[in-house]
């Protein structure tokens, strides 16, 4: 392998890691929120794919990418604040609603996506940041996609205003122990229901990136368990906003490394390495459940307890 | 003969308590599913279609004729498999989610195995037991990953058991693309059929192939292990207090282990039907769905074996009449999806219901209070 083509597989794997990582930022910030807040919502894959087909949807009827985006919010606010209000029920276990609730917002968007699998909807247009270059590969690399950089403003914004803001101390207080929110006049149901809400809105985004951007077409197909591994990408980063980024990139390049390899012809194993991020995942998984990251757990999670 | 006295009062002929509590297992889901069928004739109506319709045509789908029957026991066959392989972790408190991906390992390792012994022209029935054992190995070594990883590591198994999923299917998918994939295999990559000799028939008599039998027989086996045993005893205790089994000297490790891989082996077993029984190859159709609808299977069932009988029956039937809806009522496929969403989520807040109502609760309590 001569150093070109090592370069030529890299900057494959850059532009695959931008665009691959940005519906796990999403969802990856969305599962923070309601994990900070002390429950778990697992049913985010659900979010993702109902985000993508509503996404698509608004944005073949309306004729506007952004709407569609802004519905796709909605949609995830819509199945976060059934997650929420479900799991506030007395003896009802949040990880069995989350499965239950995968299946839910699957099963709807399939049933109302079937007529938007073959007309073509505007898509949103990415900013063609790498003009500077000379190199057309590093140049097609850098067409970076707004919502990767509406992304990264919300996840600094996040991390900001969980360590400085009265709502991100309400939100931590819920998480790390219910009886001490409770004591502060805090009605911790209420926090996490908004928390879970908030959170399915940043998750049903993510959704519309799939649909709207890369891959960029509605299929049933479309999400493959990025909104699980969003879950154990939010272990992996420790439940801290700005790693969530660093955390999904890495989860981009491993998507992006079947691809790559197959973009200088070595397309031997193409579909071994479509295993990669997962692996990754579990490999994560593994490594993370050291007592370091027990310790940044927060206490009320049923995944740390 | 006091001993006998003493048993006597012990032991009452008829166990009024725990015939409430039985009683209220199936009130509680029988009235959710009730529900979630009222929530799903909105759902048609809304959409301007007859409810009455559908659920006509489900019956008649499902259990109409003999022939619609036969198919409804032919599609709850995996159903049983794979509610077995939630019920059972669910019964030491595991959530493992990854029947799809033990079913497609199991499958595959059957098929791949079925290669040589059928070019050697091996004995039919050698063959079909040693696929048969194959299955079930692949498909419960690969789910005790799983449960080794929770036990030694404390990794989630919910979460490591979809990502096994993922994998499994990614794993196939090389091989069938790639090693060995049948050449004459066109549009849909598979590995080399297996032969109409060595495929499973069907019982005599029916259009069901034998798949049904074991599902029925492992059920109740399971059943027995899982309440007569001390086995299934330690387990429980498992499932209900992970502390006090470890404080009591319970190997609670090899117990988790071994439930993950029991889990995992019928849904490997549920992969050798579908492919010995239906597609006679293996591919891309393992990845049916029978995995994700045997955990709402389970749920329905309490994770009671021979509870999940009756449930993937009905499961069966919905799945089995999903051709006449789509055609009749002009619905898509993902009629059933969301069905079976619905069924979920109000069954999930059904368990907030259990010990509200007094009439299912013993009487010797409330004379007490």
């Amino acid at each position: 392998m001569t150093a070109d083509t090592l370069t030529t597989i890299l900057i494959a794997m850059l532009g695959g890691a931008i665009r691959v990582s940005t519906p796990f930022i999403f969802v990856a910030l969305g599962e923070t929120l309601t994990e900070k807040s002390g429950r778990i919502n697992l049913g985010l894959e659900g979010n993702l794919v109902l985000g993508a087909m509503v996404g698509y949807a608004i944005s073949f009827q309306s004729g506007s990418p952004w709407l569609g985006v802004i519905a796709a919010g909605f949609s995830g606010v819509f199945l976060g604040l059934m997650h929420g209000a479900i799991c506030s029920l007395k003896k009802v276990n949040d990880i069995a609603v989350g499965i239950a609730m995968m299946s839910f917002g699957t099963g709807v968007a399939f049933f109302f996506g079937k007529p938007y699998i073959q007309p073509s909807a505007p898509r949103l247009e990415s900013l063609p940041l790498g003009g500077w270059s000379s190199n057309p590969a590093l140049e097609q690399a850098l067409e970076i996609n707004p919502l990767f950089i509406v992304g990264i403003l919300i996840a600094v914004a996040m991390w900001w205003a969980l360590a400085n803001t009265r709502i991100g101390l309400v939100v931590r207080m819920t998480g790390d122990s219910e009886p001490a929110a409770r004591a502060m006049g805090i009605n911790p149901i209420k926090v996490r229901i908004l928390a879970t809400a908030a959170g399915g809105f940043l998750a049903g985004i993510g959704g519309a990136f799939l649909s709207l951007s890369y891959p960029g077409s509605w299929n049933e197909g479309l999400s493959s368990g990025q909104g699980l591994m969003a879950v154990a990408l939010v272990i992996f980063a420790r439940w801290d906003p700005l790693r969530c980024i660093f955390a999904a990139l890495l989860f981009g390049a491993a998507g992006a490394l079947g691809p790559a390899l197959q973009s200088v012809g070595i397309s031997q194993g193409y579909y071994f390495f479509n295993a990669a991020p997962y692996i990754l995942t579990l490999f994560i998984m593994v490594a993370a459940s050291g007592r370091n990251s027990a310790r940044a757990a927060p206490g009320e999670l049923s995944i740390a307890k | 003969m006091a001993h006998a006295e003493t048993t006597t009062f012990k032991a009452p002929p008829f166990d009024s308590a725990r015939m409430r509590a039985s009683m209220e297992a199936v009130a509680i889901p029988l009235g959710a599913l009730i529900v979630s069928a009222f929530i799903f004739s909105m759902f048609l109506m809304i959409l301007g279609k007859s409810p009455v319709q559908f659920f006509q045509l489900v019956w008649r789908g499902g259990f109409g004729t003999s022939f619609s029957f036969q198919n409804t026991l032919q599609r709850a066959a995996p159903l049983i498999l794979t509610g077995l392989a939630f019920a059972i972790p669910a019964r030491i408190g595991l959530v493992m989610i990854g029947a799809e991906g033990a079913l497609v390992v199991g499958g595959f390792a059957a098929a791949a195995l079925a290669i040589p012994l059928v070019s050697a022209q091996m004995p039919v029935y050698l063959t079909m037991v040693l696929m048969i054992l194959i299955a079930m190995l692949a498909g419960g070594a690969w789910n005790a990953i799983a449960g080794w990883l929770k036990h030694t590591r404390g990794v989630n198994e919910t979460i490591s058991t979809l990502l096994l999923t993922y994998i499994a299917i990614a794993f196939m998918n090389f091989f069938v693309e790639g090693a060995l994939r049948d050449p004459a295999s066109q549009n849909k990559p598979s590995t080399m059929p297996i032969g109409k000799e060595y495929m499973v028939e069907n019982i005599p008599g029916t259009d069901v192939h034998w798949g049904l039998v074991f599902g029925l027989v492992l059920a109740l086996a399971l059943q027995v292990l899982m309440s007569r045993t001390t086995f299934g005893f330690a387990a429980r205790v498992t499932g209900g207090n992970p502390r006090a089994a470890l404080a009591q000297g319970l190997p609670v490790g090899g117990l988790i282990v071994t439930c993950s891989a029991i889990a995992g082996a019928c849904a490997g077993l549920a992969g050798y039907f579908e492919v010995a029984a239906i597609h006679g190859q293996a591919n891309a159709s393992l990845v049916a769905g029978y995995g994700f609808t045997g955990i709402l299977v389970a749920f329905l069932a309490r994770h009671n074996p021979l509870m999940i009988i009756p449930v993937a029956i009905m499961f069966g039937a919905i799945e089995a009449s999903g051709g006449l809806v789509q055609r009749r009522m002009d619905m898509p496929d993902a009629t059933a999806l969301v069905l079976q969403g619905i069924i979920f989520v109000v069954l999930l807040a059904s368990e907030s219901l259990y010990g509200r109502f007094a009439i299912f609760q013993p009487k010797l309590d409330r004379e007490r209070t």
